[in-house]
C-alpha cells in the first residue's frame, strides 16, 4: 500500500509503529476501508505533484516574534471569503431594477427569506469589518516595515487591493436602492467628477450617461458582483504567492542574535 | 563595439549561414513564426475586449433626445416667489428618474442680469452643485439651503455660503398656450452666462469651463 510522507508532527502524537507479533498476516477489509483516503489522495497527488505544493505553502519557516498582528491578513481574507459566499447567495434573491424591484427585493430579502436578514446582516457588517481590516493589515505593514526589499511589490499588490476594496464599497452601497444608497452614490460619482478633465468622462461612465438613468443600477450590480471580485480574487492569490514565495519579517524589536561561532572574539 | 558588430552582420539569412535560407530573406522562420503566433493572439484577443469595452464605455458618448415636459399653467407662478414642480428625466424608472425644479415668472426687477431676457420663466433644479444633493427653498429667509454640507443660495440661485462652485442649475423654458413647458437642464457662471449642462461640483468661472469640458452626452440646446 503506497504511503504519504509523515507530518511533522512532534513525538507524543506520533502513532507508535505496531510490536512485532501484532499484526494477523493478510489486510482485511478493515485495513482496506482505513488505507481508501490515502489511496485516493494518492493518486491524485502521482498525477499532479499537488503535495509539494501544499508543503511549499504550508510548512514555511516563519521567524522568532511572530505574534498576532501576523494574522491581520488572513482575517481579511475570511472577511471578502465571507463576502463572496453571502454575496453569491443574496444575488439569488437580488433583481437590479430601480423602478422599484431592487428595494422590493431588498425588503423580500431581509423581512420574508428564511436567514434572508442574518445573511444580508453577514454581507453589510462584513464589508464594514473587511475595510478596517484591510486598514489594521496595511498599517501592521507599515510600522513593521514589511514593505522593504524584497517585498515592495507585495505592498503594490496590497494597495490596489485596497482600492478594488473602496471600489466594492461604494458600488455596493447603491444596491439596497433606498433613499441613502441613491443620495450618497450621486453624492460619490458627483466627487468622481470633480476630477479635473476626465472627471466629467468619468462619472459619464459611472452612470452609463449624463444623468441617473435606468443602466446605472445593473452597471454597478455588474461592477460590484462579476468584475471587482474576480480582480480580487486574482490579486489575492498573487499576494499569497509572493508571502509563500518571501517569507514573513520578524517584528522590528526582534533582536538580531548571532549565532555563538560566528561571534568575533578577541584572541 | 555594437556598430561593428552590426557591420559584420549580414541582414540576410543566407549570408548568415542559417540552414534551409532562402535568397533574399531577411526573417528567420522561427522569429516569423513566433510574430505569426503572438499576433493572432492579439487578434483573437482585441476580438472580444474592443467590442466589450465599446459596449461599456458607450453611453458616455451617446447624447438623450430634449424633453419638453408640461409643468403648469401660466397663472400658477408668481414673479416673486418659487413654486416647486417634479420632473422626469429618465422615464420608466420611477423615483430615481425624478427631479425637482423651482419656478417662478420672470421679474424685470429681480432678473436684471442681460443673459436672462426673454426668458418666461426662471427654473431652478434642485441639485445642489456642491455634490448633488436635492435643495430646498425656503420662504421665510429667502434662501435654497443644501441639506448635507450646507449650501445657501440667493433667490437667483446664487451661492451665499457653503461650497457649492457656481449658482444653480436652471431648465429652460417656454410657453406653449396656457401652459409652462421645461426643456433640458443647463448650467451657469457666477455671471449667469449659460453653458451645456455639468455635473455638481464642476466650477464655470476662469479656468474651470475648460477644465470640466462638456460631455459629449450633454448637449447645449
Amino acid at each position: 500500500m503506497p504511503k504519504l510522507p509523515a507530518p511533522p508532527l512532534p513525538a507524543p502524537l506520533k502513532t507508535p509503529p505496531p510490536l512485532p507479533g501484532q499484526g494477523n498476516g493478510e489486510a482485511g477489509p478493515l485495513e482496506d476501508a482505513k488505507q481508501a483516503g490515502i489511496t485516493v489522495v494518492d493518486w491524485v497527488d502521482e498525477r499532479t505533484s499537488l503535495s509539494g505544493a501544499a508543503r511549499w505553502l504550508m510548512f514555511r519557516k516563519v521567524p522568532k516574534g511572530t505574534n498576532w498582528f501576523y494574522t491581520l491578513g488572513s482575517a481579511t481574507m475570511f472577511a471578502f471569503l465571507n463576502q463572496v459566499v453571502t454575496g453569491v447567495f443574496l444575488a439569488m434573491y437580488y433583481r437590479p431594477e430601480p423602478a422599484g424591484g431592487a428595494y422590493e427585493s431588498v425588503r423580500y430579502i431581509t423581512n420574508e427569506v428564511f436567514l434572508g436578514q442574518f445573511v444580508r446582516g453577514m454581507h453589510k457588517w462584513g464589508s464594514s469589518v473587511m475595510v478596517v481590516l484591510v486598514f489594521l493589515h496595511m498599517g501592521r505593514t507599515f510600522f513593521f516595515g514589511a514593505y522593504k526589499y524584497p517585498r515592495e511589490l507585495n505592498w503594490v499588490i496590497g494597495v490596489v487591493l485596497l482600492i478594488l476594496t473602496m471600489v466594492m464599497a461604494f458600488t455596493g452601497y447603491l444596491l439596497p436602492f433606498d433613499q441613502r444608497a441613491f443620495w450618497a452614490t450621486t453624492v460619490g460619482v458627483n466627487i468622481n467628477g470633480t476630477g479635473p478633465l476626465i472627471g466629467p468622462y468619468l462619472s459619464d461612465f459611472l452612470y452609463g450617461g449624463t444623468e441617473f438613468n435606468a443602466t446605472t443600477l445593473s452597471r454597478f450590480y455588474a461592477i460590484h458582483m462579476l468584475i471587482v471580485p474576480g480582480l480580487i480574487a486574482a490579486l489575492i492569490g498573487a499576494h499569497l504567492y509572493l508571502v509563500a514565495k518571501l517569507g514573513t519579517t520578524a517584528p522590528p524589536w526582534q533582536k538580531l542574535h548571532k549565532r555563538h561561532e560566528l561571534i568575533e572574539t578577541e584572541v | 563595439m555594437a556598430d561593428k558588430r552590426a557591420q559584420q552582420r549580414s541582414k540576410y539569412t543566407l549570408d548568415r549561414g542559417i540552414p534551409g535560407a532562402f535568397e533574399g530573406e531577411t526573417i528567420t522562420r522561427r522569429r516569423f513564426m513566433t510574430g505569426t503566433a503572438h499576433g493572432a493572439g492579439a487578434v483573437a484577443a482585441a476580438a472580444f475586449t474592443l467590442p466589450a469595452l465599446g459596449f461599456a464605455i458607450g453611453p458616455v458618448f451617446k447624447s438623450t433626445p430634449h424633453r419638453w415636459e408640461v409643468v403648469g399653467t401660466v397663472d400658477e407662478f408668481p414673479d416673486n416667489n418659487y413654486v416647486p414642480v417634479v420632473l422626469t428625466l429618465v422615464p420608466d424608472i420611477g423615483e430615481a428618474g425624478k427631479t425637482t425644479a423651482y419656478v417662478r415668472k420672470f421679474n424685470p426687477a429681480l432678473d436684471t442680469d442681460p443673459y436672462d431676457k426673454g426668458t418666461p420663466y426662471i427654473a431652478i433644479s434642485d441639485r445642489c452643485v456642491h455634490l448633488g444633493c436635492p435643495v430646498r427653498w425656503v420662504d421665510a429667509s429667502e434662501r435654497f439651503v443644501c441639506p448635507c454640507h450646507g449650501g445657501v443660495y440667493d433667490i437667483l440661485g446664487e451661492r451665499v455660503s457653503g461650497p457649492p462652485v457656481r449658482p444653480l442649475d436652471r431648465f429652460y423654458s417656454r410657453v406653449t398656450g396656457e401652459d409652462v413647458e421645461l426643456g433640458p437642464r443647463f448650467s451657469v457662471n457666477s455671471k449667469l452666462r449659460r453653458f451645456s449642462p455639468r455635473l455638481p461640483g464642476e466650477p464655470l468661472d476662469g479656468i474651470g469651463q475648460y477644465l470640466y469640458p462638456s460631455t459629449p452626452g450633454a448637449k447645449k440646446l
